[in-house]
């Protein structure tokens, strides 16, 4: 099953004992300061977790897969994601112990 | 930002939580993501992003040291998409 923000303030409501209003604003607060941080140009390192770092990419030529006009991608910002050494190893262990059922993005 | 200064920020923002819980609401929340990933589930974090595996193929990779071949058994490693609210914001600044 997909986790969610609603699991997340379920467990938080289990685990932490925060209430369920405050359980619902710390997980929606949670994200959006990774995402102010992130707005200012601030990367963010969860130990244990991974790296959320910000890549500035210039114009590159694209095409419409469609028609296959060439038109320009702009210049932009984007976020990419690294996990820690910890992540990497519990997916993999897992994965070492029985081949799963992996749904993509 | 790092893990402490997020913990910081979030107890800021609940002055009728004591630091502890904001703590532990970040281990709580970041150890439940890493479950899941751990044991092949996705995450779907609206106005965030989404975190699903990708599968890297078995290959016949090298030791840098001794250069000799070694099979690189297939694995999963995590993946982020980062959502349409985080994508427009990052790009917004210094456009």
């Amino acid at each position: 099953m997909t986790l969610t923000k609603a699991d997340l303030a379920d467990l938080l409501f289990e685990q932490v004992g925060l209430n369920k209003r405050e359980a619902k604003d710390m997980v929606e607060a949670f994200f959006e300061e990774v995402r102010n941080a992130l707005e200012q140009g601030d990367s963010v390192k969860l130990s244990g977790f991974g790296n959320f770092e910000l890549r500035t990419k210039s114009e590159r030529p694209g095409r419409n897969p469609k028609t296959g006009e060439e038109i320009p991608i702009s210049a932009r910002r984007v976020v990419t994601f690294h996990a820690s050494q910890k992540l990497k190893t519990r997916v993999e262990e897992h994965y070492a112990e029985q081949p799963m059922q992996v749904a993509q993005a | 930002m790092t893990r402490s200064e997020l913990i910081d920020l979030l107890a800021q923002r609940f002055p009728q939580l004591v630091l502890k819980d904001a703590e532990l609401s970040v281990k709580t929340i970041l150890d439940a993501m890493t479950e899941n990933l751990a044991t092949g589930e996705r995450i779907e974090i609206r106005g965030f992003g989404s975190f699903s595996l990708n599968y890297r193929p078995p290959r016949l990779g090298r030791n840098p040291k001794t250069g000799t071949k070694v099979q690189v058994p297939a694995k999963y490693v995590p993946h982020f998409k980062a959502g349409k609210e985080l994508r427009d914001r990052v790009d917004a600044i210094g456009q």
